[in-house]
């Protein structure tokens, strides 16, 4: 039986404001699986995410390569989950795209030369080795998207979440993410309102209604049963008294 | 963009180019106080630091009439001031703060042109400035553009809607539109921090280059400085 690399039970969480974004979230991630986490906006998906590396703390227990997330763990954990953002340019944060994806590496402690060696061959893998010294403005949305992958295959992760990585992608764009993400050997979570995407790549999914998992299986299975394969999809609720 | 272009400046290559940034940056700040503390024998003193500018440019390969037009661009700004010296009857002090202001602005724009930004914060990181000073030049100078690509997005949108048929509905969309502004570089700088930890970040950038201070830098540091000052110097004993 395969491992567990993320945990996570009973988890709950509740913004500043007061509204409740998680209410009692079970999870599993066994190793070398793809897991697509649909559902609609504001269903706690990206909230969720940011719980597996730390950056929110709600109640209950995460569990990430079978350390609890914590204080202690936060630096440790972040070296074992990359988190791709939905926004490349909010990741892209330094003038130059070799300087950015080196930025993980240098963190972690590296010296310059390992940490350039890294970072060359994260670009090498993501095919982007001609824009090292780009400014990252000066990238397509493609490009921005892959240099972001690049800074977090870098520090040469177990896991990979991706938040809705096909915004503001084109078709050829989408494609090529696809073949790239298909070739890497990590674990993924896809956080995706793309359907095609998820069915392309995930092995499972999880569905969030309100800040709840309303249901799991495979991942074809699981966009029959919400819906989201038909243009006037069904709603969770009425899906979970059936499933 | 004027940084896009600046960008494309401080990559080039030449002489000036590949000098320590710690060593032009400590030029420059020398330079600028000289400049500034001149007063008598100021035109002819003018001349000598702008030819030594000019030559700098040359030297430096880049585009010369560009840049000059490029320094320009403070003197409205400058031009407040000399005309309150005027009227109130000191002319002189008003082609101080002209020459005074184009020769600063001239010189920033032959260091920034010659050194990519990342090294010259370095520079000055390493010659004591503070830490998180450095830290917001370099997210402003990296997400001006960003920030600048919405604006434009929200007047298109705002247009679009027939924002642009009174001036007073304009002047309204242009406040909600700097307010949605400030909010989203907000969220933005948010989600930009979330990202930073995501990788590690403790506080402290780490940079790949490393700055190496050699003796060209050092000959290139006195010539800077020396130059200059034997300017002034002459032109006050003559004077």
């Amino acid at each position: 039986m395969k491992s567990p690399l993320i945990e996570v039970h009973d988890l709950h969480y509740r913004y500043s404001d007061g509204t409740l974004a998680l209410d009692g979230v079970d999870f599993v991630l066994y190793a070398g699986e793809t897991v697509a986490l649909l559902g609609a906006n504001g269903s706690g998906k990206t909230t969720f995410v940011l719980h597996l590396n730390g950056i929110l703390a709600g109640e209950g227990l995460v569990m990430v390569c079978g350390m609890p997330v914590g204080k202690d763990t936060v630096a440790a954990v972040r070296q074992k989950i990359g988190l791709v953002f939905q926004e490349s340019d909010n990741q892209l944060f330094m003038p130059s795209v070799l300087e950015d994806v080196a930025f993980g590496p240098l963190n972690l402690g590296m010296d310059r030369t390992h940490a350039e060696n890294r970072a060359r061959l994260a670009l090498e893998q993501v095919g982007l080795e001609a824009a090292a010294h780009k400014a990252p403005y000066h990238l397509s949305a493609g490009e921005k998207k892959r240099a972001a992958i690049a800074g977090i295959l870098a520090m040469e992760p177990e896991i990979l979440v991706l938040d809705e990585p096909t915004t503001f992608l084109d078709p050829p764009g989408r494609r090529a993410l696809i073949d790239l993400l298909a070739g890497l050997p990590q674990s993924k979570i896809l956080v995706t309102h793309d359907i095609e995407f998820a069915a392309a790549l995930a092995d499972r999914a999880v569905f969030f209604d309100r800040g709840k998992v309303a249901g799991e299986g495979p991942t074809g299975e699981i966009i029959r049963r919400f819906g989201w394969d038909k243009s006037n999809h069904r709603s969770a609720a009425s899906c979970s008294r059936e499933g | 963009m004027h940084h896009v272009v600046l960008e494309r400046w401080s990559r080039r290559e030449s002489t000036l180019h590949c000098r320590d940034p710690r060593a032009k940056a400590v030029a420059l700040v020398i330079f600028l106080v000289i400049v500034a503390t001149t007063h008598r024998s100021f035109a002819g003193a003018a001349c000598a630091y702008f030819l030594l500018l000019v030559a700098l440019l040359v030297w430096a390969r880049l585009p010369l009439l560009a840049v000059l037009a490029r320094a320009a661009l403070v003197l409205p700004f400058t031009l407040v001031f000399a005309l309150i010296s005027v009227v109130a009857g000191d002319p002189h002090r008003a082609v101080l703060l002209m020459g005074k202001s184009y020769l600063s602005a001239l010189a920033v724009l032959l260091v920034v042109g010659t050194t990519p930004l990342p090294r010259l914060l370095r520079a000055f990181e390493s010659l004591g400035a503070p830490r998180f000073l450095l830290m917001v030049a370099q997210f402003v100078y990296r997400y001006l553009f960003v920030i600048a690509e919405e604006a434009q997005h929200m007047r298109v949108a705002a247009a679009s809607r027939g924002a642009s048929a009174s001036p007073a509905a304009r002047f309204r969309a242009a406040a909600g539109a700097l307010a949605v502004l400030f909010a989203r570089s907000y969220a933005r700088a948010e989600a930009i921090h979330r990202a930073m930890l995501a990788r590690g970040f403790e506080g402290r950038f780490r940079l790949l280059s490393v700055l190496r201070f050699g003796s060209a830098d050092a000959v290139f540091l006195l010539l800077a400085v020396a130059a200059p000052l034997a300017v002034r110097l002459a032109l006050e004993a003559g004077a």
